[in-house]
């Protein structure tokens, strides 16, 4: 049943461009890179037990080094491509040894201080941002040949990387390591007597994690063509991690649910109002005062309620 | 010579705004727990406060009397974003930081609408408005005033924290929040005395900084990681490492600005690596087992 369901989900997502205008395709392909970046953010918050709110400077850094290398320096889209990933994971396997000397709120604030730094870089460095002014100019990947400059051409690239992205994610978080992962979250002291090395645990999950963001970093710097430093802003991390929250930390599909909702409210809203980082901030207070652990387990524990009574 | 005392003198009252600011997170975190996100918020909207009243020309207001107010107005935001809000949220920090953040967003965003786009330039006082000259040098009065009422907030804070009755109280809750509780210590009050405090210096130091750097949207972003960065430095909850951590950043970011422009934000974060690397409680930080 729910493989024939998946099976039709699958199947309807992939014939969109069919049915759906070019507004719809786009804003398609907008949720899919909001939800490859929750579902790599997923994997510390809700596997690891680890609150990052520095989550964007991941995806920001890699957009950076992929525009800056094919509009700066003029290299082939596929070798920036390639160097903006390898540049991301290294810059999160330097960082995870930082951050992760901390847990708990210190660990927050430790990602916080840190994206924050890299967005005031990304402003001030002018000489290789630009500034305020974003780097333009950039063209999107062609692999092998097919131009993706369509909407509906980069709707399916980003539905396949995406697609590709949750089965590694959901293969990292059921295999043994994925268990061994959750037993550090809730039980560190158990699991270090045990033998466990919490911090490379910890370490390789934050790498992992980075990696995946990269990648969201690739798709969105391929969506806008442009990036700007607001790519790294704390508003950005705090919509990632909101994302995660409100469908629900440490399942496999309450990431995807949320960043769907936080990109079709933020689309919808900015159609009426100017003030989106207001509404943000509401949604935020009614998330954590009302469905504190996230929408998907809320439903499901209604409806676990529901049938409890039928019985 | 003349430069490196504009610059020495800028880095020490960059330093004192910052420790207004650092210290009452790290107070109300050491007590409380609560990564307190608003805190930069608190002081965009002190600055804000300040200098529209500055600019209304109201008379017998001057800087002082603005800052006053300004901290009187922030604490009582601060009081019921305690009572209202974060009291609903105990024992779940993460809740309490996500609270705080989106906060942040609403009075951000507030901000904007009320008082728009531009930077409003807070007015130096005229009393403090010309240099104190000795021998050929020149030495920036206000920058000197405000050294000195960090050092005297600090001295404040210190004596409340170790001489007072209620110092006492609140170092019992740091340490034992049960056993406080148990001897009748009311700490839901206490709570939110802090949290009070803690938000009012910022409101207060907001527009002390209003001169320095005039009020602008973006403030409290680019206020509240210098604040991260000094209490993890520093130690969360030590007044002393808030104190030391504040001259350190404030003397790292001036002379890092003025030097290498391109890169000052990133020299930043490296005395953070250092000391998280090697002490990840801080300088003057309590390891907690």
């Amino acid at each position: 049943m729910t493989r024939l369901l998946m099976t039709l989900a699958v199947a309807a997502l992939i014939a969109l461009p069919a049915y759906a205008g070019e507004f719809y395709i786009n804003l398609a392909s907008q949720i899919l890179i909001a939800a490859v970046v929750a579902m790599s953010l997923n994997l510390l918050v809700g596997y690891g037990g680890l609150t990052s709110l520095g989550h964007a400077a991941f995806v920001g850094f890699s957009a950076y080094v992929y525009a800056w290398l094919t509009t700066k320096l003029g290299i082939g889209n596929g070798v920036a491509s390639v160097s903006a990933l390898a540049a991301t994971t290294a810059l999160a396997c330097a960082f995870g040894l930082v951050a992760l000397r901390a847990t708990g709120l210190s660990f927050l604030m430790i990602t916080l201080a840190f994206s924050q730094i890299l967005w005031g870089l990304a402003y001030r460095w002018v000489s290789v941002t630009n500034g305020d002014n974003g780097l333009s100019g950039i063209t999107r990947l062609a692999p092998f040949g097919t131009s993706l400059d369509s909407a509906a051409g980069f709707y399916w690239a980003t539905l396949g990387v995406s697609f590709i992205a949750f089965l590694a994610i959901a293969a990292f978080a059921n295999s043994p390591f994925g268990a061994t992962l959750r037993g550090v979250r809730d039980e560190p002291r158990r699991m270090a007597a045990l033998g466990h090395n919490v911090h490379l645990i910890r370490w390789i999950t934050f790498v992992y994690s980075g990696f995946w963001a990269a990648v969201a970093g690739l798709l969105y710097v391929n969506y806008n063509k442009y990036i700007h430093p607001s790519a790294l802003s704390i508003a950005n991390s705090a919509e990632a991690l909101l994302g995660v929250i409100a469908g629900g930390s440490g399942t496999l599909g309450g990431p995807i649910a949320g960043a769907a909702l936080i990109t079709i409210l933020k689309n919808y809203a900015s159609a009426y109002i100017e003030r989106w980082n207001m509404l943000l901030g509401f949604v935020f207070l009614a998330i954590v005062l009302i469905v504190p652990e996230g929408i998907v387990p809320g439903l499901q524990r209604l409806v676990a309620r529901r049938g409890d009574r039928k019985k | 010579m003349q430069f490196w005392i504009i610059q020495i003198l800028n880095s020490l009252a960059f330093g004192g705004i910052l420790f207004l600011l650092a210290s009452g997170f790290s107070l109300i975190f050491g007590l409380q727990r609560i990564a307190n996100l608003t805190h930069g918020s608190f002081f965009m909207l002190g600055s804000y406060i300040g200098a529209s009243l500055l600019r209304e020309h109201t008379p017998g207001v001057d800087l002082w009397l603005a800052a006053l107010m300004a901290g009187l107005l922030v604490a009582l935001l601060g009081g019921l974003l305690e009572r209202l809000v974060l009291r609903r949220l105990p024992g779940n920090p993460l809740g309490q930081v996500l609270v705080t953040l989106g906060v942040a967003f609403i009075i951000s965003d507030a901000c904007l609408v009320i008082w728009g786009g531009d930077p409003i330039p807070v007015p130096t006082p005229r009393a403090v408005a010309r240099p104190v000259i000795v021998g050929h040098f020149a030495f920036p009065t206000y920058r000197l005033v405000v050294v000195g009422i960090a050092i005297a907030v600090a001295i404040s804070l210190h004596l409340l924290l170790e001489r007072t009755r209620l110092g006492a109280m609140i170092r019992a809750g740091v340490d034992d929040m049960q056993i406080a509780r148990a001897v009748g210590i009311r700490v839901s009050v206490l709570f939110t005395c802090v949290f009070c405090l803690g938000a009012g210096i910022a409101g207060a130091a907001g527009v002390l900084g209003g001169p320095i750097f005039s009020a602008y949207p973006g403030l409290d972003a680019d206020m509240l990681p210098l604040a991260l960065i000094v209490v993890i430095l520093g130690g969360v909850g030590s007044l002393a490492g808030a104190f030391i951590g504040s001259f350190i950043i404030g003397a790292i970011y001036t002379f890092g600005s003025t030097l290498f422009p391109d890169v000052a934000y990133f020299i930043l974060f490296l005395p953070m690596i250092v000391v998280i690397a090697y002490r990840p409680e801080g300088l003057f930080g309590r390891s907690r087992a």
